[in-house]
C-alpha cells in the first residue's frame, strides 16, 4: 500500500492507483472532475485535461515537485505523494480555463438538449464557467446525422473524449466509427455514413458525457428532471447482458432505459440493445425500487424534495417547527 | 572558419554515393564501432561527447540512450525522426539530401549501441525524394556488407527500413511518430510510460532527430572528447542552422556552438547581412515554436553581453528576455516584415496542426488564430492582446505533448516584445492593411535594466 495525501488528506492505496482513483475512495469535494476518463474503459483518459491537479511533492524518495500540472487521471500515485487539487489556485485556474476552451465552440442548446440535467459538461460549466463567453466568433458547427436507427450524433456538442471509440472497441464485437480529421475540425464519424449496428452499441449513449449522442427513442420525449428512475431488472438472453438497469418513468410510461450509473456517471453493468430500446413495459421487468438520485442533482430536485418551503408551511408557525429540520436544511442550500 | 563535421564532404561531387562516401572515410566509424568497441562503450563516448539532441528539446542523446529499457527478450528499436515540418527547418531534409549515407552511418552506429536489430527511418510524406535517396542508400549499404545479417563479419544484424509518414506535424513529437508508425492515427501518447520503456509495438524505444544520429558519426571517428572540445560550455559540438528570411545567403550552415548571433548573421562567411541593404527587426532563432525576439535582444542580452548560438545563451534571460535554440530553424524579419502577420500566420499553422486530442490545443489555437486574424485585417481591439495571452497562458503545460507550448511561444512573446506594433494595428486599422509599422525602436540599444530594491 502507497500512501498519498490529497488536499491534505491522506489514504492508503494499492500501488498502480491513479491519483483521480485515490481521489474517488476519499470522495467528496476534492475529486476533480473527469470528462473524457472511464474507469470502465482500458486507456481512456487524459484527454480532456479537466482533472489537472498539482503535484507538490513527487514521493517520499524524490519530493521533488512535478514541473508542470497533470492529468490525475493517467498519473499514478507514488509513496508520500502530496496533490493539491482544490487547494490550488493554479489548478482551479487552469481547470476554469480548460472548462471556458471545452464551451467555446459548444452550442450552448441546453434548452433543447436531452442530455441536459445528466449532462457532465453542464455540471462542469455550472462549478468552473465564466458567465460571459470571449469568444466572439462563429461556433464550429456540423449536421447531425443518424448513425443506426437508434442513436443520433450531435457532433455539435461533442467535445472528442474518444469514450464512445473506446467502447466500440472495447464492449462491441466490431469498431465502425471513429476520430476523423484533426485539430478543432476533427469530428466522430462512421466512415462513409455507415450505421453503427451491434448488440452493444446503444452504450455509447451512456458514455457520452454530453449531448453528442442521443438515445433516437426518448428523444424530445421529455426532461429527464421530469422523469422518475427506478431500478429493474430482466432475464436477458444475451450472453454478455445481465439485464440490470435504471427505467425512466414518466407517469405509466417507461420513457427510457440505461444501464445503472454510480455516482460519477459511470455505468456498473453495460447492457445491450433490445434492453436498452425494445423493452419499454412495466411488464417486461422486475422492478426493484426507485433509484437513489444524489441531493445535488437536478433530477431529485423535482421528485423528492421541493426546494423552497410550501407556502402553507411559511405562514404557520406550527408547521414550521415541524419541518425546522428539513427548512434549515434547504436554506442551507 | 568554423570546423565542419557533418558538412566536411558536402562539396565533393558524388558524395551521394556509396563509393565516393567511402573513399572520403566514411563508415570508418562503423568499423571502430563493431570492431573495436562494445554498445555500453559507444553509449559512454556519446555521453563523454556532450551531444545534446538536435531535434529541439536539446536533451543529452548519451542519457537517452543510457535510460533505455533492457529487458530480456524484448526486441529493442531505434527510430530516427525525419519527420522535419517545423517552419523555418530544413537542415535534416539537405542533409539526407546530399549526404544520405552519413545518416546510414549514424544509424548502423546508434542501433548498435542500443542493441536493435531492427531500425526506422521515419521520414515526412512530402520528401518523397529524399525517400527515394534514402532507399538507395540503404541498397548500397547492403550490398557492402554494412546492413543485412553478419554486418562486417561481427555477428551484429540490422534490417533499416525507410517509412514515410502522412505529413503531419503532430508526428514529429516521439510518441505521436510511434503511434504513426505502427499504422495508427498520429495522436500523441500520454507520458508515462515513456517510450524508453515502451514504445514502438510496446517495446523500449530511443527516437532521436536525423543530426543527433548523424553528430555520433564523428564522435565515434574522433573520440567523444575530441567532439567536445568544440563549442561551448555544455553545448558542444557543431550544429546545422537552417537560415532563412530576409538574408544575403539563406542556407544550411554548420556552425561550431558558441558563434556570436551577429557574426552568424553579418559575416560573408555565413549569412552575410540583411538583404537588400536593410536593417534587422526581430529573428525567430530556433524554429517557429521557440519565442520571437526583437535585433536588440538577439543580438546582445539584457546583462549586454553578445548573445551566442548555443543552448545556454539563446535561452539566456528566460522567456521574459530570451529565447531557445530549438530545431535550429533561424529565420531573421527585416524592417519591412510584420510581425502580426507573421504571428498569425504561425497561428495558422498550429491550428492547422494541433491533433484535435486534448481540449486547450483544439479550441484554443483556432481561437488564437481567429483573433489574430481579426488583429491582423484592421479588426481588432485593444483587449485582444490581453486575450491572446491569457489564452496562450491557458494553453501553455496544460496538454499532452508539447504541441500546445509550442504554439502558445511565439503568440506570447510576440506580444511581449511588439506590443506597440500589435496596437498600432488596431489603433489605425487602415493604415495597416496597407503600409507596415517598421522597424520603429526594435533595433535601439537596450537601456540598462532598473534596479529592483
Amino acid at each position: 500500500m502507497v500512501k498519498v495525501t490529497i488536499d491534505g488528506i491522506s489514504i492508503d492505496v494499492e500501488p498502480g492507483t491513479s491519483i483521480l482513483n485515490a481521489a474517488r475512495q476519499i470522495g467528496g469535494d476534492i475529486v476533480p472532475p473527469a470528462m473524457c476518463y472511464y474507469s470502465k474503459l482500458e486507456g481512456s483518459g487524459g484527454k480532456c485535461r479537466t482533472c489537472l491537479v498539482k503535484v507538490s511533492k513527487g514521493s517520499e524518495k524524490d519530493p521533488r515537485p512535478m514541473p508542470k500540472l497533470v492529468a490525475s487521471c493517467r498519473t499514478t500515485v507514488m509513496d508520500g505523494m502530496e496533490v493539491q487539487n482544490i487547494t490550488s489556485p493554479e489548478v482551479v485556474e487552469a481547470r476554469k480555463g480548460v472548462v471556458e476552451m471545452l464551451l467555446i465552440n459548444h452550442p450552448l442548446d441546453c434548452p433543447v438538449c436531452d442530455q441536459a440535467g445528466e449532462c457532465h459538461l453542464q455540471d462542469l460549466g455550472f462549478e468552473h464557467g465564466a458567465a460571459k463567453t470571449r469568444y466572439e466568433f462563429d461556433r464550429r458547427t456540423f449536421e447531425r446525422i443518424d448513425i443506426g436507427d437508434k442513436i443520433q450524433l450531435h457532433m455539435n456538442r461533442c467535445i472528442l473524449c474518444y469514450r464512445c471509440v473506446f467502447t466500440a472497441d472495447q464492449i462491441t464485437n466490431q469498431r465502425v466509427h471513429g476520430v476523423l480529421n484533426r485539430g478543432d475540425h476533427a469530428e466522430i464519424s462512421t466512415y462513409i455514413h455507415k450505421a453503427v449496428d451491434n448488440d452493444f452499441s446503444g452504450n455509447v449513449i451512456d458514455v457520452c458525457p454530453v449531448g453528442a449522442l442521443t438515445d433516437k427513442t426518448f428523444r424530445f420525449k421529455n426532461r429527464v428532471w421530469f422523469t422518475k428512475p427506478v431500478e429493474a431488472h430482466r432475464n436477458c438472453d444475451h450472453e454478455k447482458c445481465n439485464g440490470k438497469v435504471t427505467l425512466w418513468y414518466k407517469g405509466e410510461d417507461v420513457l427510457r432505459v440505461t444501464a445503472r450509473k454510480d455516482q460519477y456517471g459511470e455505468v456498473e453493468e453495460f447492457i445491450c440493445n433490445t434492453c436498452r430500446f425494445d423493452k419499454k413495459k412495466t411488464s417486461d421487468w422486475v422492478i426493484e425500487g426507485p433509484r437513489k438520485v444524489s441531493n445535488q442533482s437536478v433530477i431529485s430536485s423535482n421528485h423528492y424534495d421541493t426546494l423552497h418551503p410550501l407556502p402553507v408551511v411559511k405562514t404557520n408557525p406550527v408547521l414550521q417547527e415541524a419541518n425546522k429540520e428539513q427548512f434549515e436544511r434547504e436554506t442551507r442550500l | 572558419m568554423g570546423r565542419k563535421l557533418l558538412l566536411e564532404h558536402i562539396n565533393v561531387p558524388g558524395i551521394n554515393t556509396f563509393d565516393v562516401y567511402r573513399s572520403k572515410g566514411g563508415y570508418a566509424a562503423v568499423e571502430k564501432a563493431l570492431k573495436t568497441l562494445t554498445p555500453d562503450e559507444v553509449v559512454e563516448e556519446v555521453k563523454k561527447s556532450g551531444l545534446r539532441g538536435r531535434g529541439g528539446a536539446g536533451f543529452p542523446t548519451g542519457m537517452k540512450w543510457s535510460f533505455l529499457a533492457k529487458p530480456e527478450g524484448v526486441p529493442r528499436y531505434l527510430v530516427c525522426n525525419a519527420d522535419e515540418s517545423e517552419p523555418g527547418t530544413f537542415k535534416d531534409r539537405y542533409l539526407m539530401t546530399h549526404i544520405p549515407h552519413l545518416l546510414i552511418e549514424g544509424m548502423i552506429i546508434a542501433s548498435f549501441a542500443l542493441g536493435a536489430k531492427t531500425s526506422y527511418i521515419y521520414v515526412r510524406g512530402e520528401m518523397m525524394p529524399q525517400i527515394r535517396i534514402l532507399e538507395k542508400a540503404i541498397a548500397e549499404a547492403r550490398n557492402a556488407g554494412f546492413l543485412g545479417k553478419n554486418i562486417l563479419g561481427t555477428g551484429y544484424d540490422l534490417e533499416l527500413y525507410v517509412q514515410p509518414g502522412g505529413g503531419a506535424y503532430i508526428c514529429g513529437e516521439e510518441t505521436a511518430l510511434i503511434e504513426s508508425l505502427e499504422g495508427k492515427r498520429g495522436n500523441p501518447r500520454i507520458k508515462p510510460p515513456f517510450p524508453a520503456i515502451a514504445g514502438l509495438y510496446g517495446c523500449p524505444t530511443v527516437v532521436n532527430n536525423v543530426e543527433s544520429i548523424a553528430a555520433t558519426v564523428p564522435i565515434i571517428r574522433d573520440g567523444g572528447d575530441e567532439y567536445a572540445k568544440i563549442g561551448i560550455g555544455r553545448s558542444t559540438g557543431t550544429k546545422l542552422i537552417s537560415a532563412s528570411g530576409n538574408l544575403n545567403k539563406p542556407g544550411v550552415y554548420e556552425i561550431e556552438l558558441g558563434v556570436p548571433v551577429e557574426e552568424f548573421i553579418y559575416s560573408d562567411e555565413y549569412c552575410g547581412g540583411i538583404a537588400n541593404g536593410k536593417r534587422l527587426k526581430a529573428v525567430v532563432a530556433g524554429g517557429s515554436s521557440v519565442p520571437i525576439l526583437p535585433a536588440n535582444l538577439i543580438l546582445k542580452t539584457i546583462n549586454n553581453e553578445s548573445r551566442l548560438m548555443s543552448y545556454e545563451s539563446l535561452s539566456d534571460g528566460g522567456f521574459a528576455t530570451g529565447s531557445m535554440m530549438g530545431s535550429g530553424g533561424f529565420i531573421a524579419f527585416d524592417e519591412d516584415q510584420c510581425i502580426v502577420r507573421n504571428t498569425w500566420n504561425f497561428a495558422r499553422f498550429y491550428h492547422h496542426e494541433s491533433c484535435g486530442q486534448c481540449s486547450p490545443c483544439r479550441e484554443g489555437t483556432g481561437w488564437m488564430e481567429k483573433v489574430l486574424h481579426r488583429l491582423e485585417h484592421g479588426h481588432g481591439k485593444l483587449s485582444d492582446m490581453d486575450l491572446l495571452v491569457d489564452v496562450s497562458k491557458k494553453i501553455e503545460g496544460n496538454t499532452i505533448c508539447p504541441l500546445g507550448d509550442a504554439a502558445a511561444w511565439p503568440v506570447a512573446s510576440a506580444i511581449r516584445h511588439f506590443r506597440d506594433e500589435f496596437e498600432w494595428h488596431v489603433t489605425n486599422p487602415t493604415e495597416a492593411v496597407s503600409r507596415n509599422f517598421g522597424l520603429a525602436h526594435y533595433a535601439d540599444p537596450l537601456s540598462k535594466p532598473e534596479e529592483v530594491a
